[in-house]
């Protein structure tokens, strides 16, 4: 253990020793009483997204890749990043295959550690597609756990990020989503809230979007 | 005051005839301001929260020593690795080896607070490693060679057109244009090579959890994201006051730190780092490495009174509704933490020889306190270091090394007089008789007729009128 290590922790013990400062009861009622009932819930995250320029796009269990697949074909996307290890992406290689959509957008595998996909990633791809583990009203923010199967920077780098939704994975608060799932019993490598598309008001208040991370959010929102 | 002292007063009054420096200030500062108290128009909710955050933040203060080694414990369950510095040249020297073991050529930065009280891009330039902020604000103000001027929103003190020409002159591939959407477009281009390319990337901490060994971090552009996962080490710096004991006590100081600093109800990202890239994951860094810097803090939390100073989240609310900060902007202050925060701050990590100045760079109008999200006392500890910086002590580094003969001298005089009914019927009688011949240009007297008029003392004290009307002497 380093000196520095022990001369701080001496000498912050020695402080809070020398003057205790008794801890706090800490009142989550706040908290705890913000609540949305279903239905507003999943308006509110839509208004609250929407404010702040995410896109949204309705399906159902049944629909979903077919309507992204013409949703992108729609925008011009070239190609979408997705993880075809997931059941998620296991579909999407399904019935993208079989909708047989000519001059659609091309389906890419994120299976290569980074080191080696790194160039691509960059500059040749056009949006990335992930799960959501749910999405939170109270500030709008979808809940996203990257994993070996879909990784981290799938819902960063590409300028389209879709992230799927599932209507009855909402939330109201993001201390009731952490508590009622005891996120404090493992965390993953990197958690995440994500309530937009990448902006910025550095040049003089004014928004922009998409400075580094993706300029388009789109949830689609399966029922 | 020393050589090395700040001179806030000189500073201010520049900026202050700085019109357009001026303007620029009072429209970011006016919107920011309206636009927080709609955030926060549920009253009861904001009275709720608001002593929940201030709650979580003195309950991790009561246990801090024992927090910090949980943490620590925590993170290298995880593989994340911890480094303990007392000083930032100690913090610098710890960065500046794991650069030299991987032989880092390029470093991207998040924005960082503490990365600019280490002054850790100069450090790293003079040992040949191009560290580049990434932050769009960040960004400007590293090409304009300045300092932030604000710590959420670092050129804030910078209008487009300002920008605009920095952009044509620094950036190569640069067209002139005032069109923001293109500026920011500009940047991003520049700045994704670099991620794609960097051997490091540095972010600061807006909290890490002793619970759980989890780094958080909050951002609206992603360039945290982009630095903490793009390259091959990720290294992270934080003051060692930013510990919280449980995951649970994040969600409400998010939520008072995002809608202080800038009105909005949760930036676009919240980033949770719990490790390096595990067995099987795909990208992220394969080295975390955690700098736990003290530059003064263990010092400032040995203080009863003091240790508040470290319950802040860096909000910058305080700053946003300070009359001072609003007139003279960021870079008068001088100092990586400006506005009232840094007014208390500084002095109490640099010492009062050179920032004892920055207390008096208040008006004591309490804006700050009623402000603040995790109520710290600003005002009372601005009066507790204005005493300090005149009065010997052991508590803050520097303490009476504002001592003047003259002041001194002028109060001991004051007290004398109010102290004897006969010296202070004398001093009265004379006031009254010769006050009014007393030359405006007198030294002490000087400070006050700059800018106003001379007080007149009335020919007859009150002591003689009340006499006259049959009031005796008590």
């Amino acid at each position: 253990m380093s000196e520095s290590r022990n001369a701080i922790l001496g000498k912050l013990r020695a402080g809070r020793d020398a003057h205790p400062l008794p801890p706090p009861e800490s009142d989550f009622a706040v908290l705890r009483n913000k609540r949305w009932d279903g239905a507003e819930r999943l308006e509110r995250i839509k208004r609250m997204m929407e404010a702040v320029h995410t896109e949204f796009l309705e399906t159902t269990e049944a629909d979903w890749p077919t309507d992204v697949q013409a949703f992108l074909k729609a925008q011009g996307t070239r190609n979408l990043l997705f993880g075809p290890a997931t059941e998620a992406g296991a579909r999407l290689s399904a019935e993208w295959t079989a909708s047989g959509m000519a001059g659609g957008p091309e389906l890419i595998p994120y299976a290569d550690r980074v080191e080696t996909f790194k160039e691509r990633l960059f500059d040749g791809i056009d949006a990335g597609i992930t799960t959501t583990l749910g999405a939170i009203a109270d500030t709008g923010s979808l809940i996203v756990w990257p994993t070996p199967e879909e990784p981290r920077l799938m819902s960063l780098v590409p300028h389209m990020h879709l992230a799927l939704l599932r209507a009855d994975a909402l939330y109201d608060t993001f201390w009731q989503a952490m508590t009622e799932n005891r996120w404090a019993d493992g965390m993953p490598t990197n958690a995440l809230l994500i309530s937009g598309p990448s902006k910025t008001a550095d040049i003089e208040q004014t928004l922009a979007y998409g400075v580094h991370g993706p300029k388009r959010l789109v949830v689609v929102i399966i029922r | 005051m020393g050589e090395t002292s700040i001179n806030f007063a000189k500073a201010s009054s520049a900026a202050l005839q700085d019109q357009q420096l001026r303007g620029n200030f009072r429209r970011a500062m006016d919107g920011l301001m309206s636009k927080r108290a709609v955030q926060f128009a549920d009253t009861a909710e904001w009275n709720g929260v608001r002593t929940l955050g201030a709650s979580v933040r003195l309950r991790a203060l009561s246990k801090l020593p024992e927090l910090l080694e949980k943490l620590e414990a925590n993170c290298t369950k995880n593989g994340i690795q911890v480094h303990w510095a007392s000083t930032t040249d100690e913090a610098n020297a710890i960065v500046l080896s794991i650069m030299q073991r991987v032989n880092a050529k390029l470093v991207v930065k998040g924005k960082s607070m503490v990365s600019e009280e280490m002054h850790l891009n100069a450090f790293l330039e003079k040992h040949g490693i191009e560290s580049l902020e990434s932050d769009l604000g960040e960004y400007i103000v590293q090409l304009d060679e300045a300092m932030p001027s604000h710590i959420i929103m670092p050129a804030i003190h910078m209008n487009t057109k300002q920008i605009a020409h920095l952009f044509k002159q620094k950036i190569k591939e640069a067209e002139y244009t005032e069109d923001v959407a293109q500026l920011t477009d500009l940047a991003r281009r520049v700045l994704r090579k670099k991620f794609a390319t960097a051997d490091v990337g540095i972010s600061g901490v807006n909290m890490a959890v002793a619970e759980t060994g989890t780094l958080c971090l909050v951002e609206n552009e992603g360039n945290g994201r982009m630095s903490t996962t793009v390259p091959p080490v990720h290294i992270a710096v934080m003051g060692l006051e930013k510990v919280v004991e449980k995951l649970e006590d994040v969600p409400p100081v998010i939520s008072l730190l995002t809608r202080s600093a800038t009105a909005q109800p949760i930036t676009t990202y919240v980033n949770m780092i719990s490790s390096p890239r595990k067995e099987g994951e795909k990208d992220g860094p394969n080295e975390i490495h955690l700098v736990i810097l003290d530059n003064g803090r263990s010092g400032i939390y040995a203080d009863e009174e003091l240790r508040n100073t470290l319950r802040c989240i860096r909000c910058g609310a305080c700053m946003n509704h300070c009359p001072v900060y609003t007139k003279v902007g960021g870079h008068a202050y001088q100092a990586p933490y400006p506005g009232p925060i840094g007014s208390i701050l500084m002095p109490q990590v640099e010492g009062l020889e050179k920032r004892g100045e920055l207390p008096h760079a208040c008006t004591m109008c309490n804006a700050c306190v009623e402000i603040c999200p995790v109520k710290i006392p600003i005002v009372e500890i601005m009066g507790r270091l204005r005493s300090e910086a005149v009065h010997p002590g052991d508590a803050v580094k520097g303490a009476g090394s504002h001592a003047s003969k003259a002041e001194a001298m002028v109060w001991k005089g004051w007290s004398m007089t109010y102290a004897s009914p006969l010296a202070y019927q004398f001093a009265t009688a004379l006031l009254a008789k010769l006050g009014n011949a007393a030359p405006a240009s007198l030294p002490l007297l000087k400070e006050w007729t700059n800018v106003r008029s001379k007080p007149r003392f009335a020919s007859r004290t009150l002591h003689a009128l009340a006499r006259e009307k049959g009031i005796p002497d008590v």
